[in-house]
């Protein structure tokens, strides 16, 4: 254990923060990335940095962790001053870097993955499978959990291997270690695990950095709040002196209502939009009811793998040997291929939008009319000016941020990434909106503007919604009701009026 | 049990036994020791450049361009042997192994510096280094009167040597054990030392590899480089055991390493592979080969099972990889 160094008179100063970053700036081809930052992070505490995507979250991890020298300020490790930190040297400082993706080897067995780096430090040549044993031991028990060592790595589910990554990262002597969006692939009771995991890191005097734009985490987690917008520091200190609503508009710099969307079922005989009877698909789930009205959002939740996705998949056509029965307004329809999903209104928007939704390199006026292009054929030919100008109608519609739809779609941000999307299935007149976690891995002011425009669809077109979402918060405020799922059952029907954020949060963690 | 039914070698292992079973049931003379004994000197020039293929593919990376290597190598130095009039064994072979490796060199460079997709880079350098040998340095043939005899005669030791009652001589060449030395060589380096281990990381994921410190331009060149080596060896190893040096041959034949290594059960996106089931991949092909010569299937049609071995190799490991992907995503 070190000692704090002693002033003559006998006390104990207080030690210098682990790091301090003063005044850094960092330019990007002409634009600020940092501009003018400083923040600092004492030892064994838990802070939290947040921000909106582009905020410079990220550029300061890779300042910190010595991938970028900033062009301007000092960096301060342990009260002095460090000249041209590099990821070697960050390293050798006891900095340590969870990256998103884990950095791990998917081929390699865990216990390989918990001593490769350690291998690599003690510069060794030949491999001892016993030393990397025995150094995959200690990793896990430090760490105190349980992990099948001989088990390929890419047989871990995503919280399996994100203890991987920080069994691995404690290995070095980590004196801070910066966990980068850890609870994004999460469900919630592993959030609740990683959270007890990372006090028990903290108890030993490892700092962490906790990057998150998730309001709810950052305030259970954390103990200091640094939040960044446009590459400034706009607000910062102890966590206790923060709420959602100032954490939302320091990072927005506005306020965001969080008016909560309340459908209410008109008097008189309405004809469902959506009435699925005991439907089901063997081995995947079965016996589920559901009505949707037009202009209501229901909610659907549950654990990952309790067949809720393979739900969705049904109703825009992909699991063909459903059984079951599936009215749309009344009318009974079989729908055996996304083209009848397509062809009765039904509109999905995939989890992964990336993988599944876009076509990444082309532009937004192509995504967006990628399904339309039948509509718009005339003798066999598409109208060009025709569909340029659906397709300008809807980035307007949509409110997507760009300067022209000629544009290709990786340059967006999420949250617009997910308007394209959505707009695309809009262009075909959708009865029926399918959202399988709509606002995964967006910022918080594209969440409220995605949450604003899927209620402008449900009241102005009197679409159904069916939203699957892990997030209680999103769920809660945008949902009439919120239907749990269960191992390939419904098991609960909760009415939002009914229940507050923290019952659904405590029914959802009670799921095993 | 369960964990050894599940290694790709026993699949392929098993499968093999019951190629030789039927085949052996269709014609016994398959089975006598003779063709045993051909079957296996025919898996010693494969087998080597296969043992430097697999290292490419087990780091992500593609190899199209060692046959010409392995011609240029050997031709260079035979026509230096012819013309100094050296008649040593071990020089040659180290001559023709360090050609091969600075050729490997040059895949190296247009992999990592230029960032070229490895079959295309391979690809050209192939080309280039096959153009070159033709154009510049000679086509003619260096029949069994002009190659160098201590080179016959190396090439001809032989394990065991067997009388038949009537009279012929049967052999088993000693250059297996060459083969099975370099194949324990590559086996200790990919399975116990580092360098051998960064190569599975780049495979699995060249990012993180790069992140946990390996240093992937040395692990990039020294795969390429060893690839290289080794063909070199081989094609000299290849003229000494055939008594003909062509400076035509061998151009196809990577098709055939290619399908022995995923046959192996190296998965083509790089991270998995083995030194045993490639050398079983290997001996499979060349039971392949020779059991449609003694079944009399014109040697055209063995165009046709090669191919159909690819196919079928790489869609049971793609098979193999989605499968993982599913439950991955299952257990999510």
């Amino acid at each position: 254990m070190r000692r704090p160094p002693r002033f003559s008179n006998g006390s104990y100063r207080m030690p210098p923060p682990l790091i301090e970053l003063r005044h850094v700036s960092k330019h990007f081809a002409g634009v600020k990335a940092l501009d003018d930052v400083s923040l600092s992070i004492a030892p064994g505490e838990i802070h939290c940095l947040a921000g909106e995507n582009g905020s410079g979250k990220s550029t300061i991890i890779k300042v910190i962790s010595g991938v970028y020298q900033p062009d301007g300020g000092e960096i301060l490790i342990d009260g002095a001053s460090v000249h041209a930190l590099t990821p070697i040297s960050a390293i050798a400082h006891g900095v340590q870097v969870i990256f998103q993706d884990f950095s791990l080897f998917g081929n390699l067995t865990v216990a390989e993955n918990l001593a490769l780096s350690t291998e690599l430090r003690e510069r060794r040549n030949v491999v001892s499978w016993r030393h990397v044993r025995a150094v995959a031991e200690e990793a896990v028990s430090r760490l105190g959990v349980h992990l099948d060592l001989d088990a390929d790595l890419d047989r871990l589910p995503t919280s399996g291997r994100q203890l991987v990554a920080i069994a691995r990262a404690l290995m070095s002597d980590a004196r801070l270690l910066i966990m980068d969006e850890p609870t994004t692939a999460l469900t919630s009771k592993e959030v609740e695990a990683l959270f007890t995991l990372v006090r028990d890191i903290q108890s030993r005097g490892i700092s962490i950095v906790f990057v998150s734009h998730k309001m709810r985490e950052m305030l259970e987690i954390s103990e200091r709040i640094t939040v960044l917008r446009n590459g400034r520091v706009v607000g910062g200190g102890p966590t206790r002196e923060w709420n959602e609503t100032s954490i939302t508009r320091a990072m927005t710099g506005h306020d965001l209502s969080r008016e909560p969307y309340r459908w209410t079922k008109p008097a008189g005989e309405v004809t469902p939009r959506l009435e699925i009877k005991d439907l089901g698909v063997p081995g995947l789930y079965s016996g589920a009811n559901l009505t949707v009205y037009p202009g209501e959002i229901v909610g659907l939740s549950g654990l990952l793998g309790a067949g809720r996705t393979e739900f969705a998949l049904t109703l825009f056509g992909m699991q063909p040997s459903y059984h079951g029965s599936i009215r749309i307004d009344g009318k009974e329809v079989r729908l055996a291929s996304v083209q009848d999903a397509i062809a009765q209104g039904i509109v999905y928007v995939p989890e992964d939008r990336l993988g599944e939704g876009l076509f990444l390199n082309q532009t937004i006026n192509r995504n967006l009319l990628a399904s339309s292009y039948g509509d718009l054929a005339r003798y066999g030919f598409i109208d060009f000016t025709q569909a340029r100008a659906r397709a300008t109608a809807m980035i307007e519609g949509m409110q997507i941020v760009t300067p022209t739809g000629e544009r290709p779609v990786i340059e967006l941000s999420g949250g617009n990434q997910q308007r394209v999307v959505i707009g695309r299935w809009l262009m075909n007149d959708a009865r029926i909106l399918v959202l399988n976690g709509p606002t995964v891995g967006v910022d918080v002011g594209s969440k409220a503007g995605i949450h604003h425009k899927i209620h402008d669809l449900a009241v102005t077109h009197g679409i159904a919604v069916l939203m699957i979402s892990d997030d209680v918060p999103e769920l809660v405020g945008n949902c009439s009701r919120i239907v749990l799922m269960h191992r390939g059952r419904f098991t609960e029907d909760l009415s939002t009026s009914e229940v507050t954020e923290a019952m659904v949060a405590d029914k959802l963690k009670a799921l095993v | 049990m369960s964990a050894l039914l599940r290694r790709s070698e026993t699949v392929i292992f098993l499968v093999l036994v019951a190629a030789i079973v039927v085949i052996g049931l269709i014609r016994p003379e398959a089975w006598e020791l003779a063709n045993l004994f051909s079957l296996l000197r025919a898996n010693v020039i494969t087998g080597i450049m296969a043992l430097g293929v697999l290292t490419v593919m087990i780091s992500g990376g593609f190899d199209v361009s060692f046959p010409y290597f392995a011609m240029a190598a050997m031709y260079i130095t035979l026509l230096g042997m012819l013309a100094t009039g050296y008649s040593g064994v071990v020089l040659p072979f180290i001559v023709a192994t360090l050609i091969g490796l600075l050729l490997g060199v040059l895949n190296g460079f247009l992999v990592y510096y230029l960032r070229m997709i490895p079959l295309i880079a391979t690809l050209g350098s192939g080309a280039m280094v096959r153009g070159f040998l033709l154009g510049a340095i000679g086509t003619a043939n260096i029949n069994i009167d002009r190659m160098p005899p201590a080179l016959i005669k190396f090439a001809s030791l032989h394990l065991v040597k067997l009388t038949e009652p009537d009279g012929t001589t049967i052999e088993l060449s000693a250059m297996v054990l060459i083969y099975l030395a370099l194949a324990l060589v590559v086996h200790l380096v990919l399975n116990h030392t580092m360098i051998g281990r960064g190569v599975f990381a780049v495979g699995g994921d060249r990012e993180a590899a790069r992140r946990a410190g390996f240093d992937v331009r040395r692990i990039t060149y020294f795969i390429y480089c060893l690839a290289g080596a080794l063909a070199g060896f081989a094609g000299l190893l290849y003229v000494s055991m055939s008594w003909l040096a062509n400076p035509r041959d061998l151009a196809g034949s990577e098709l055939d390493v290619i399908a022995a290594v995923v046959l192996g059960g190296a998965s083509i996106f790089g991270g998995r592979g083995s030194v045993l089931g490639t050398m079983l991949g290997v001996f499979m092909l060349v039971l392949v080969n020779n059991s449609l010569i003694i079944l009399h299937v014109s040697t055209t049609w063995q165009r046709v099972a090669v191919g159909a071995i690819i196919i079928v190799a790489t869609g049971v490991t793609a098979w193999r990889d989605r499968k993982r992907a599913a439950y991955r995503k299952q257990t999510a």
